[in-house]
């Protein structure tokens, strides 16, 4: 009974959201891991005109097995590293520049946070025109704006490259995201009660030593929603890949597009096992951060 | 609120006044900084611009950079005109915006204010297993859309509530779960957890603790969770081309996308207008939004 | 009324008799010789319909909401459909059109969006698609009827080209009706940048690929200032490949790649890709960059010399004030004369759908003399009716002459466009070229991979 009164409240207060993701997210998780078992290669046969088979983990195999997923799979491993470390780096930089308030600050911040206002449809419109493949006397793009000031070296074919071109579709992600991480870390700043640092300037402490030992040591959780959360997003992110390239570009194959595709062709066997593969990468890359969050409440 | 800014302002000018030559120096530096990222921040943006103000023949890839030619006199107004309002083959993004408003500002509101309160129970008014709770939450922000997405719009065939706007707002509510409540959990776990503790002792409950302790220390985060909620609301494709997706009721990026992609003939200029057009409500809540990112509201909190 | 349908069928009989005479294959004369006698038979039928109506309407009791699928969202494609739905108002006043479509090629959701809401059992009425394979799945899974009915009821068989129906027809069935025709084997190529080449800058037909591999070799050694071929992104370059494969392996040898009887694992195949791969490589570099509009306007600004893209590029020029003969020429891709590569925007009747008779009424106004007419001339591609007098009716020049290419070529169907091969199938042949072209594969496996996208 005690019990019910400590517990009670807390519970009722997040049942709601526990039951809509238990159906939203669960339940159709669950629908589409019985569809990846199954042969329902086609419309007729997820619809039910003609009969599926269960095939157990045949589909897994089959797709793991080829070298344009493993493609995409590398891709995807490159895009989330490029991606993760351009936002954290420029956004917890920016967040570092602002904190001690500089001139216009809300006019830098919002400037900033622009580019996430911008939809990724709007932004590939100018972003395809800014990576333009073309050096030398027909450049446009950044290619030109390199000539024009004199850094001709770093003119390139952005991500017309089978190999790195996923990379170069990283930077308009960054130039998106990197705003928000900025907020992040500044709402992390700033949460950090003036007390704290009063107390440290009167032991005597430098600048640098205080965000060294002061401020940083309380910004992991701000860091780590910024990792998950540009984390997702790279895993997810196809609205930038094909406002930019298409879904047939070889260069910029990540998991969502060939998701999208099997999807276009009525091949939900295969889209739900793309699917199911992409949660559990993201099992891999969730994992280190339970284990983390466990591991604070120990030492607690 | 006055009296606070009026202290935060005080100790900024603390602040810059820390430290003697070396200091004066290193704000130089930040500002230079500053300035040199704004200038690479707005570059595309520049791009935006100047082509939204071009004619047809020079709407091209090859003139990015240049100003239209005519300058200033010639500017065409055309594409701005033609975004808003529509030309014959251009889709109108301005009655869009109307109806995307409707649908992102309850959505934003009711998450943000979903995740504060599973953050605050997840994290400073614990029951048992709350971790594993917040695990199963959490997890809830990977799933794959594309894959779900018939099974989903069988669910929501079935609910059978009105299509178009009220099913977007159900959705991005949902699909916000994970997300709010997780900024706002890591963001009162940093938060020193004696505060809450205090109120506790004083034995007031936990609707009290939350109404008048934690809210009020909340709202850098409700600042980050409105600007992620009401921009990925504002600029989701996928649920509105699925849910809402007809030419006279879907939200804006499908006028957008009709705009940018749907024509033969790609009208680069009239895209790039509304491509701004449609930032400009997003650019507006940031502006509003980000005066209360000031800090020492904490401090506030305490002495109060 | 009864004076106008007799004119009309006339013309339409001159239109097929002229077109046959024109036809320098055998075969196609053949084929369209026996178009010319039916179509007399069904001009009195046409007759009979159009008398016993006011409207014009052929579906009887059709009212209600029309809920239609389609991609046509903006530029001169929003202006044709709305051009139908003048038509649609006229003819069935009753009907009330909701449009639920969305933008669908070029990287739109539009094919997915219709996937699903097809496959979740939410289905429109009546969907747009490429007419052919693109088709089969939904044929497949029981989710479109057989509307041959309506080709006799609306008196069709005999106004479109028989090579046409012949392509339509599956096991006796019928699952769709084109609304439009275009033709995908176009060169476009830029006077100036032909003339600054040394090249004949009054005809840019060739009559192999080696001797256009010929011509865009000349413009690299004498206008090395020139890009020889303008090309786009994947979907243009798979197109590109498609008018190489006709013209090295012949209409019936092309046609044999879809029934089996040509091997995509073969020689012949294989020197073709090697040729694709040859024109390639006179390609501008930032061609994953453009959509087919860009490189159109390389020609137009004189900045190259060739592109190869279906006959909706007339548009660009127009809309650049570029005139036909004097600034650009335009004639069957390399390898190609005689020969139609086909697509087509086509509607069905969804099977299951909420109002069907309205989706028989929107058919038959996509087929209407009225609605070919008004969405083709807004739209730039042709009436698939044989029976409308285009120069009368106003017409550009170009789509004059494409419509009697349409009425006398041999009839081949695009794979970049949906009419040769399923989505999957285009999908991964898109894929292929794209990695083929990226350099990430080479010529054998590119090879091995389009067998593979064909199994």
């Amino acid at each position: 009974m005690r019990k019910l009164r400590r517990y009670g409240p807390p519970l009722a207060l997040i049942a709601p959201s526990v039951f809509l993701i238990g159906v939203f997210v669960y339940g159709l998780i669950i629908a589409s891991f019985q569809t990846s078992m199954t042969d329902a290669h086609t419309s007729a046969q997820f619809t039910g005109v003609q009969e599926t088979h269960f095939v157990g983990l045949q589909n897994y195999i089959d797709i793991l097995k080829t070298d344009n997923f493993q493609h995409s799979l590398r891709n995807l491993l490159l895009y989330t590293v490029v991606f993760l470390s351009g936002t954290m780096f420029f956004g917890f930089l920016w967040a570092f520049l602002l904190d001690k308030r500089a001139r216009a600050e809300g006019f830098i911040r919002s400037v900033y946070l622009f580019p996430m206002a911008v939809s990724s449809i709007a932004a590939g419109v100018v972003w395809k025109w800014l990576l333009n493949a073309n050096t030398g006397a027909r450049a446009s793009g950044l290619n030109r704006l390199f000539q024009l000031i004199g850094l001709d070296f770093l003119q390139n074919k952005w991500w017309s490259n089978y190999n790195w071109g996923i990379a170069a579709i990283a930077i308009p992600a960054i130039w998106q995201m990197s705003g928000y991480v900025m907020a992040l870390f500044l709402a992390g700043f700033r949460g950090i009660p003036n007390e704290l640092r009063e107390a440290a300037r009167v032991d005597g402490a430098n600048e640098w030593q205080l965000y060294r030992h002061v401020i940083f040591p309380q910004l992991s959780p701000v860091a780590l929603s910024a990792i998950i959360i540009i984390g997702h997003m790279s895993l997810k992110g196809f609205d930038l890949i094909v406002a930019i390239a298409k879904p047939a570009s070889y260069e910029t194959r990540v998991p969502a597009i060939d998701m999208y595709q099997f999807q276009t062709e009525g091949n939900y066997a295969n889209a739900s096992t793309v699917g199911i593969i992409l949660l559990l990468v993201v099992l891999v890359l969730i994992v280190p951060y339970l284990v983390h969050t466990a591991r604070a409440e120990k030492n607690r | 609120m006055s009296a606070l800014e009026t202290q935060v302002v005080q100790s900024g000018v603390v602040d810059s006044r820390v430290g003697k030559h070396g200091f004066q120096w290193g704000t130089f530096l930040r500002h230079v900084l500053l300035i040199f990222f704004l200038v690479v921040v707005l570059l595309p943006v520049y791009v935006l611009l100047v082509t939204s103000f071009k004619g047809i023949t020079e709407a091209q890839p090859a003139r990015a950079w240049l100003l239209p030619s005519g300058w200033p006199w010639e500017w065409t107004l055309e594409n701005w005109k033609g975004a808003w309002s529509g030309l014959p083959g251009i889709p109108a993004v301005g009655p869009a915006m109307g109806r995307t408003l409707l649908l992102v500002i309850p959505s934003s509101i009711i998450s943000a204010m979903l995740g504060s309160m599973n953050g605050f129970v997840l994290s400073r008014w614990r029951f048992p297993h709350a971790n594993l709770v917040f695990t199963f939450l959490l997890f809830g922000m990977f799933i794959p859309y594309q894959a779900v997405m018939v099974p989903l719009y069988k669910l929501v065939m079935w609910l059978d509530i009105p299509s178009g706007i009220p099913t977007l707002i159900l959705l991005h509510v949902v699909y916000g779960i994970p997300i709010t409540t997780l900024i706002f959990r890591n963001y009162y776990e940093s938060v020193p957890s004696e505060l809450i503790e205090a109120s506790r002792v004083d034995g007031a409950g936990m609707m009290r603790t939350y109404w008048s302790v934690v809210l009020p220390i909340s709202v850098p985060s409700f600042v980050v969770v409105l600007i992620w909620q009401f921009t990925s609301a504002w600029n989701d494709f996928l649920f509105a081309v699925f849910f809402a997706s007809s030419p006279s009721q879907g939200p804006v990026t499908i006028a957008l996308r009709n705009l940018a992609q749907g024509a033969q003939l790609t009208n680069y200029g009239a895209s790039m207008a509304g491509a701004l057009l449609a930032s400009l409500p997003t650019l507006v809540v940031y502006i509003a939004l980000g005066k209360y990112f000031i800090g020492g509201l904490m401090a506030g909190s305490v002495k109060g | 009324m009864r004076r106008i349908s007799i004119l009309v069928a006339g013309a339409a009989a001159i239109a097929l008799t002229l077109g046959g005479c024109g036809g320098s294959d055998d075969k196609t004369t053949e084929s369209t010789d026996a178009g010319t006698t039916a179509a007399a038979e069904d001009t009195a039928a046409a007759e009979e319909t159009t008398e016993s109506t006011d409207t014009g309407a052929l579906v009887a009791g059709a009212s209600g909401k029309l809920d239609i699928f389609t991609w046509w969202t903006a530029g001169s494609e929003a202006l044709g459909l709305e051009e139908l739905q003048k038509v649609l108002a006229a003819k069935y006043p009753d009907i009330e059109f909701v449009n639920g479509g969305t933008a669908a090629g070029q990287g739109g959701s539009g094919k997915e969006v219709l996937q699903t809401r097809m496959d979740a059992g939410d289905e429109p009425d009546t969907f747009q698609a490429h007419a052919g394979k693109e088709m089969q799945d939904y044929i497949n899974a029981d989710q479109l009827t057989d509307v041959g009915y309506l080709y006799d009821q609306f008196g069709l068989r005999n106004v479109f080209p028989e090579d046409l129906i012949t392509m339509l027809t599956q096991d006796g069935k019928i699952y769709s009706i084109p609304s439009n025709v275009h033709r995908a084997n176009v060169i476009w190529a830029s006077v100036p940048v032909l003339e600054a080449a040394g090249l004949d800058a009054t005809n840019a037909y060739y009559a192999s690929i080696d001797d256009f591999i010929a011509a865009l070799e000349q413009v690299k050694t004498n206008a090395p200032d020139y890009i020889p071929l303008a090309i786009g992104t994947t979907w243009c370059q798979v197109h590109l490949l498609e008018t190489v494969l006709i013209a090295e392996l012949g209409a019936d040898g092309y046609n044999g790649l879809f029934d089996g009887t040509t091997d995509w694992g073969g020689a012949e195949v294989l020197s073709a890709l090697g040729k694709f791969e040859t024109i390639m490589s006179y390609a501008n570099d930032d061609h994953n960059d453009m959509e087919w509009e860009p490189p159109i306007t390389m020609i137009i600004n004189g900045e190259a010399a060739f592109s190869i893209m279906g006959d909706w590029a007339p548009a660009a020029f127009d809309a650049a004030g570029s005139v036909a003969g004097s600034d650009y020429l335009y004639a069957p891709s390399p390898g190609t004369e005689g020969i139609f590569d086909f697509l087509a925007d086509a509607y069905g009747v969804v099977n299951g759908a909420p109002n069907p008779t309205a989706a028989e009424a929107w058919l038959d106004v996509i087929s209407s003399r009225e609605g070919q007419i008004g969405f083709n001339k807004v739209k730039g591609s042709i009436p698939a009716r044989t029976d409308i007098d285009l120069a009368a009716e106003g017409f550009s020049e170009y789509q004059i002459s494409a419509s009697e290419d349409f009425g006398s070529n041999a009839i081949v169907g695009s794979i970049q466009h949906g009419c040769a091969v399923t989505i999957a199938q285009g999908n991964a042949i898109n894929l292929a070229v794209s990695k083929f072209v990226s350099g990430a594969s080479d010529l054998e496996t590119f090879q091995s991979e389009l067998v593979d996208a064909m199994k």
